[in-house]
């Protein structure tokens, strides 16, 4: 409760409601997480009940247009599903793979550059000379090579199975060197702290300093930087979903939605590809908008 | 400025190798060349002297040297999926890539710098909230959604621009390109707007963002109090100190370009080498795959290196001591 109170009061609550634009964001960004994440109760229809769809519903155009159909609010995809309900349905799979892509990420990069910064000598020096040439390349072409050659690697049943995996695992591969870097730099600034020598002294074992000791210092700016690849996440799949390597149209995401859409285009069904593409614009513009926000909050030489 | 140059090449060569290591391994690793080659029917002595014939029978380092040095000379072996050798379907298909990122690349910084220099001047003024507010958009908006969105807006509402394709090309010599034609300039400009857009916000922010730090220093303040016209300090005190930071990330958004190709390439249909990979990976044409990622690390550690030598070019006290930092 105390807490509570402490937080009501804080500066950086403050910062936040004379930010009309972080407001704003904030309240776009709770939109799109809430409507994803209760999308089994709050959509009109369930996308995925293939005894609900049937073609004679396909393309119906938005309620607001001459011909729309007020069941189906802003229209209906090729197979006849409800645009809205494939929308916040496929929010909720673009947020589940970004947010467990980037948890995959952070895990991998704290580990390592936790190892690389205690350890120090030819373990450092190998692991961050990967990490630097990984980092030369794009994050997206990374994911997209990892993601080819799993598909080549395993068998075509398994891979179809384990897609969304195969995802996740692709993004979460090319965005660890980043988190590495930085809990590297943080664990070398620790290493020299009198807590760990202290720890050494008492004869503690190196893993048990790094994840006891010094993990838990080092782990705010990791945060930051997790927050900001959230959205870049959300981009990287919408992405590799675009291109047709990422997930399949039976489940999909909003970079899947607007896959579909793409196709008709040129036939004037406009509404497909422009829906998911708007929500995925706005979504990854509050994430954009408060991310800047935050940072500008966090750092104390502008206050 | 020699031995710069040098040092430099000498560690390029084991990053080279390394990815080469990779594209190896994937070849040596992912799928099976002898069963497929073989087909149904084989007895096992056909198998072993067909293994003995391909050499897959040595240690994966002599198979690694065999690579690299069939890679020298640009063999990089059959496409699983079009039977055509892969270095020659490369080879076609790169001009279109060249093209498109090049011009990408001239449309950002022609637009971005002057921007971000009338930005970072007048920092409070309307048109500067106007394209503050259009660059965070810009950053916002992944690739392929900008592509749909000026498809629909002048492809298909307006019918000005051709929304696919390269339209009719010249051939010069073993490069086919658009620049020369009517038709393909008009093919060119949604793509390489496309695909410019991202990397112009970015520079614009980075050059307003260097400009703003840059105004503040001393050397502008005294710049002033000589009693230099407005012009001279921007544009010949500070911009010109602003550009060692713009010219990495320019540098290293080239590459980011050549990436970000894949995505323009798939939405405008545009042959070039994105579109071939895109194909490959659908149906895990492993050769392809390897081939364009031992390319595109050969490019991108070139690019590097022009980088650095640029650095050298911009900032005198690079050239004090032995290449500094970096």
């Amino acid at each position: 409760m105390q807490a509570l109170a402490r937080f009501l009061d804080s500066d950086f609550l403050y910062s936040f409601r004379r930010n009309p634009v972080a407001v704003v964001s904030a309240l776009v960004l709770a939109i799109c997480i809430g409507g994803a994440v209760l999308a089994p109760l709050l959509a009109p229809y369930n996308p995925f009940d293939l005894a609900s769809l049937s073609l004679m519903d396909s393309f119906r155009p938005p309620a607001f247009i001459a011909d729309g159909d007020a069941s189906h609010v802003i229209g209906t995809d090729d197979q006849g599903r409800d645009l809205l309900s494939a929308i916040m349905y496929g929010t909720r799979v673009s947020i589940f793979v970004a947010a467990l892509a980037i948890a995959f990420a952070l895990t991998l990069g704290t580990a390592i550059g936790l190892v690389a910064g205690y350890l120090g000598g030819a373990v450092d020096a190998v692991l961050m000379r990967i990490a630097d040439v990984q980092l030369t390349f794009p994050a997206i072409l990374i994911a997209l090579l990892v993601d080819g050659i799993l598909r080549a690697a395993l068998p075509r049943e398994f891979h179809d199975r384990m897609e969304i995996w195969v995802l996740i695992f692709a993004i979460g591969i090319a965005r660890w060197p980043q988190f590495a870097r930085t809990v590297r730099g943080s664990t070398l600034v620790e290493r020299g702290r009198e807590y760990v020598m202290a720890a050494q002294v008492i004869g503690l074992s190196s893993r048990r300093i790094m994840t006891s000791h010094i993990l838990p210092n080092v782990l705010g700016p990791v945060l930051v930087i997790a927050t900001l690849n959230l959205g870049l996440a959300v981009l990287d799949e919408a992405t590799l979903s675009f291109l047709g390597v990422g997930l399949a149209p039976t489940e999909p995401s909003l970079g899947t939605l607007i896959r579909i859409g793409n196709n008709f285009l040129f036939s004037g069904e406009w509404w497909i590809t422009i829906f998911p593409g708007v929500t995925l614009a706005a979504m990854v513009l509050s994430i954009n908008l408060l991310g800047d926000w935050l940072r500008d909050a966090l750092n104390p030489r502008l206050r | 400025m020699f031995a710069f140059i040098i040092a430099r090449l000498f560690q390029a060569v084991p990053v080279l190798l390394a990815v080469a290591a990779i594209s190896f391994a994937m070849f040596a690793y992912v799928g099976d060349p002898v069963s497929q080659m073989l087909g149904q029917d084989y007895t096992e002595a056909q198998r072993i002297a067909l293994v003995k014939a391909l050499g897959l029978d040595q240690p994966f380092w002599v198979q690694y040297g065999r690579f690299v040095w069939a890679a020298l000379h640009g063999e990089f072996g059959l496409s699983f999926r079009l039977a055509k050798p892969v270095g020659g379907l490369i080879l076609e298909r790169m001009p279109a890539t060249m093209e498109l990122a090049l011009v990408a690349a001239v449309l950002a910084l022609s637009v971005g710098v002057p921007m971000g220099v009338y930005t970072g001047i007048k920092r409070n003024g309307l048109l500067s909230r106007v394209f503050m507010v259009l660059s965070l958009i810009g950053v916002s908006l992944p690739t392929f959604l900008i592509g749909i969105l000026l498809i629909l807006v002048f492809a298909v509402l307006l019918g000005w621009l051709p929304s696919f394709g390269r339209g009719t090309l010249v051939q010069i010599g073993g490069w086919s390109t658009g620049l020369l034609t009517l038709s393909g300039l008009k093919a060119l400009i949604l793509p390489a707007v496309t695909l410019g857009m991202f990397q112009m916000t970015l520079i614009m922010r980075l050059v307003r963002a260097e400009m703003l730090e840059v105004l503040r220093s001393d050397y502008i303040k005294f710049a002033r109090a000589r009693g230099l016209s407005q012009r001279a300090i921007h544009f010949g005190h500070a911009l010109r100190n602003t550009l060692v930071p713009v010219i990495t990330v320019v540098g290293l958004q080239l590459g980011g370009l050549l990436a970000f190709s894949i995505v323009t390439e798939t939405v405008f249909q545009w042959p070039g080498m994105g579109l071939l990979l895109i194909q490959s990976i659908a149906v895990a044409d492993i050769p392809v795959m390897s081939t364009y990622l031992l390319l595109i690390s050969v490019l991108f550690v070139t690019i590097n290196l022009v980088v650095d030598l640029l650095y050298y070019a911009v900032d005198p006290r690079l050239r004090i001591g032995r290449g500094g930092r970096h």
